[in-house]
């Protein structure tokens, strides 16, 4: 037991929270999932609050990737997806038939578990998103990279280079832009697939200060399956295991007073 | 203990079964080499048979009754109109087809079924293709011998072969990509327009590259068609009749006199310089791009 | 030409000066997603659907057409004479066409053809894929692959003016046209289609495979020959299969070198005509609408279009079956 109690306070990164009334981004009311015959997430229910970092943790092919994808309905490429219940974002069921998915990706960013810049000038990769959704002046787009570029705390690595081969960064500036170009759009919503899965500690160590640092605008969902990273950074945590939600609560509580056998056995490295 | 195994046996055979080895080597080694040599006795024969020939006047002339007036300018225009049709045909159909089977169609058993004809269709001799063009373009869209009726028939030859590269092509951008894409909220076209396509572009142009030479190098679907031999006047627009470079080579291989089967090589040439300079743009794009990804 | 150059700066120079007047990206985004239609969402994969469908009506085109042609062959000529008839003689009044002549034409050359490509493809195959180091496959496999690149009309020339009048040496009573030496051209021109699959399908066969046989002591020879053949026999198979098929449907070097005389027999060294050669001479001639002459074309052509469908859907089974078993 002393060991969670040491994860969880010698995190110097994560800001007690205090308030209590948030609005809520995301409600999911009795959410089944099935791919195929596989019944990959069971009865979810969960509330993500404003401007929170949400972490989801669990052992591999507990749902939790599932999950996060399902939010922003990029989980309908898998062809033979079937879902039931509701998932409520800013009050609207995304899987009302008149939600065009679109609008909702556009409103909700997603970076992913592998850097995934597209194979054109840094400058494009951010100015892409703008740039499908209509805005074309030059003058505008310039000042949009900027800002993103900042924003993802890169702009000082690449001010130079904007129009070089985004390939040309290492994995942890390609994941810093990705995050930019997520920025770019102005989202509402970050989730974020365990984004720091493909990268080296100190590349991950600035992805970690980013993600406290965007918390002030945006609301972050982040799927990790480093548990010291969910008790660094966020401040509520949910518990996935095989599709089901087992526990979900403040950060603190979870890892230093889990409620469940299963969650202590899992933050106590007893499985997974 | 008994021993199975004779060690004396063992080793006294291993000498003749490494020596065996490497008689078989060298066979295949020498099997290898020939098919190098008859390309290189190929060359060299078609290169002294008909450089000689080649020069300027050669070029620019109109074909002639008299082997030392004769040229492949006719000829070397009519191919250029026919590429004219059969570029952008091919392409836009080649790579159209590509797309909706690699991103759009679901994996029912109509797309089995138009892959399987795809495939059935690229072994159809491109002699039947002739006979298809004859009686589809020539004489039911009354298009006869002109350059449109070529092309599209040798559109249809090659589109197979398009559009097989463009799949392959397509297939290659790897997912993460489109991922990113529609997680902005970019539709399926978008992100094809913009994503999938640009990243694909160099591989499908290397497959359209070497589809196309197939186009230029064929001669049994126009012989079916009747494009003519002999002609002195090149096209002015697509309905005219034309004739191409490998009918002029083999108007000349025909003849018996041995100064127009040195024309014909000289025709050669050019026929083999044009595709070589084609397959080395294509060699050229898939070097320089494939190293990006 | 000064003021026009003045008049570009002025523009470039504005254009890259940055208004700083804040926006919301987000409200932008927003008041464009209303206005959009999406006309290309809707439209494009019906677009490309029909692209994806000219493959079939091609099928189909090809079908309708020899099938109606030789409909109406049939209607002049009975079809036991077609199948059983000995000689194919279409200018004599009534004209002659049993199709056997023709079939055996074909066959000679297609057989000789085989006789070169199989041995000197497999053994090129091997040394690529089992002794060639992997620099040497890289620049030799694409070299190779020229020569099924070359156009026809080449070999055809080739055959005429060279390989026959060569061959002649050793073979005196070797006629201009012949069986021989198109046959032979033809089996360097389907050399790489054998070599190119049958390598691949050797190098599918798994690495760890080798390594069991070598680590035993077997040579490199011993572990290819008990080894990696048995395990890539099928794909070799389809690949002799599908070189079979572009022999039986190739047209110049037959139609230049192979002469037009169709007759019945193993004859190699006199002249003789293939299905290829015939429609190609007739399409040539001033075979009149109509005639008999003219729907005999489409009758061969049926025949050649059925043999080589026939093959290439054997290829493509044999080729399914082995992608199933690694």
């Amino acid at each position: 037991m002393t060991t969670i109690v040491e994860i969880a306070s010698g995190t110097s990164l994560r800001e007690k929270k205090t308030e209590v009334n948030k609005d809520l981004v995301y409600k999911t009311k009795d959410l089944n999932l099935w791919y195929g015959e596989n019944h990959a997430l069971k009865n979810i229910n969960l509330d993500i609050a404003e401007n929170e970092v949400t972490a989801i943790i669990g052992p591999s092919g507990c749902g939790k990737s599932t999950y996060i994808k399902t939010l922003n309905r990029m989980v309908e490429l898998v062809p033979s997806v079937r879902t039931s219940g509701e998932i409520l974002y800013r009050k609207r069921n995304i899987f009302d038939k008149n939600y065009r998915v679109e609008e909702l990706r556009t409103r909700v960013g997603m970076v992913f578990q592998k850097p995934n810049p597209f194979p054109k000038s840094i400058y494009d990769n951010i100015a892409y998103g703008p740039r499908i959704h209509g805005i074309k002046d030059k003058n505008i787009l310039d000042q949009i990279v900027e800002k993103s570029l900042r924003g993802a705390a890169i702009w000082d690595e690449v001010k130079d280079r904007l129009k070089e081969n985004a390939y040309g960064l290492s994995g942890g500036q390609q994941q810093r832009l990705c995050i930019a170009r997520c920025l770019a759009i102005e989202p509402d919503v970050i989730l974020m697939d365990e984004p720091t899965s493909a990268l080296d500690p100190i590349s991950t160590l600035k992805v970690e200060e980013l993600v406290q640092e965007l918390k002030k605008e945006y609301s972050i969902i982040i799927v990790t399956h480093n548990m010291q990273q969910a008790a660094r950074i966020s401040d509520k945590t949910a518990f996935f295991l095989n599709g089901e939600v087992i526990e979900f609560d403040e950060t603190d509580r979870i890892f230093s007073n889990p409620r469940d056998k299963r969650t202590e056995d899992y933050i106590t490295g007893r499985f997974g | 203990m008994v021993r199975l195994i004779d060690q004396n046996k063992v080793t006294k055979n291993i000498q003749p079964r490494i020596f065996r080895n490497s008689i078989y080597k060298y066979f295949f080694l020498a099997a290898t080499t020939l098919c190098l040599l008859i390309l290189a006795v190929l060359f060299i024969r078609v290169l002294r048979q008909g450089l000689p020939h080649l020069d300027w006047q050669f070029l620019t002339s109109t074909p002639s009754r008299k082997p030392e007036e004769a040229g492949v300018y006719t000829a070397f225009i009519g191919t250029v109109w026919m590429m004219a049709v059969v570029i952008p045909v091919t392409f836009v159909l080649g790579v159209g087809a590509a797309i909706y089977l690699e991103e759009y169609a679901k994996k029912t058993k109509f797309t089995t079924f138009i892959e399987t004809n795809i495939s059935n269709l690229a072994g159809v001799p491109s002699v039947v293709y002739g006979l298809l063009g004859l009686t589809l373009f020539a004489r039911a869209f009354a298009l006869g011998q002109s350059v449109l009726a070529a092309g599209l028939t040798m559109s249809l030859l090659v589109l197979p072969v398009i559009i097989v590269a463009a799949q392959e092509a397509i297939r290659s951008v790897p997912n993460e990509l489109r991922e990113a894409s529609y997680g902005m909220g970019a539709t399926k076209w978008t992100t094809i327009y913009k994503v999938v396509l640009p990243t694909a572009i160099p591989s499908i142009l290397t497959g359209a590259i070497l589809a196309i030479s197939r186009a230029i190098g064929e001669t049994a679907p126009l012989v079916v068609l009747g494009i003519p031999l002999f002609l002195i006047q090149t096209p002015s627009t697509f309905f005219d009749s034309f004739t191409a470079l490998p009918m002029q080579i083999y108007n000349w291989t025909g003849r018996p006199q041995a100064e127009f089967q040195e024309i014909a090589a000289a025709g050669i040439i050019v026929l083999l310089v044009l595709l070589i300079v084609l397959n080395s743009i294509a060699v050229f794009i898939r070097n320089k791009f494939s190293k990006k990804l | 030409m000064l003021l026009i150059l003045s008049w570009m700066k002025g523009v470039f120079s504005l254009s890259s000066q940055h208004n700083t007047v804040p926006f919301s990206v987000k409200e932008m985004i927003a008041k464009k997603q209303k206005q959009q239609k999406n006309i290309g969402e809707k439209v494009m994969p019906w677009i490309l659907l029909l692209t994806a469908i000219i493959s079939i009506l091609t099928t189909l085109g090809i079908l309708f057409t020899l099938i109606t042609e030789t409909f109406h062959f049939f209607g002049d000529v009975p079809f036991k004479e077609f199948f059983s008839g000995t000689t194919w003689y279409p200018f004599s009044d009534p004209g002659q066409y049993g199709i056997l002549p023709l079939i055996s034409g074909t066959l000679r050359i297609t057989f000789i053809a085989i006789i070169v490509a199989v041995p000197i493809g497999l053994a090129a195959a091997i040394y690529l894929s089992e002794y060639a180091t992997d620099r040497v496959r890289r620049i030799v496999k694409p070299i190779l692959e020229v020569l099924a690149g070359i156009p026809t009309i080449v070999y055809g020339f080739f055959a005429l003016t060279f390989v026959t009048p060569l061959l002649q040496n050793f073979i005196p009573n070797l006629e201009i046209f012949n069986a021989l030496s198109p046959g032979i051209l033809i089996g360097i021109m389907i050399t790489p289609t054998i070599t190119s699959l049958s390598d691949d399908a050797m190098n599918a066969v798994p690495k760890a495979i080798r390594e069991g046989a070598l680590a035993m002591g077997a040579t490199k020879w011993e572990v290819t020959w008990k080894v990696v053949l048995p395990a890539a026999v099928s794909g070799i198979v389809a690949s002799i299969v599908l070189a079979f098929s572009r022999a039986v449907g190739e047209t110049m070097i037959t139609s230049i070198a192979g002469g037009s005389t169709p007759n019945l027999g193993l004859d190699v060294t006199s002249s003789v005509q293939t299905m290829t050669a015939y429609i190609v001479q007739i399409a040539q001639g001033d075979a009149g609408y109509g005639t008999t002459i003219y729907y005999s074309i489409y009758a061969v052509g049926f025949m050649l279009f059925l043999f080589t469908l026939i093959m290439n859907l054997v290829a493509q089974w044999i080729r399914r079956r082995v992608r199933e078993e690694y």
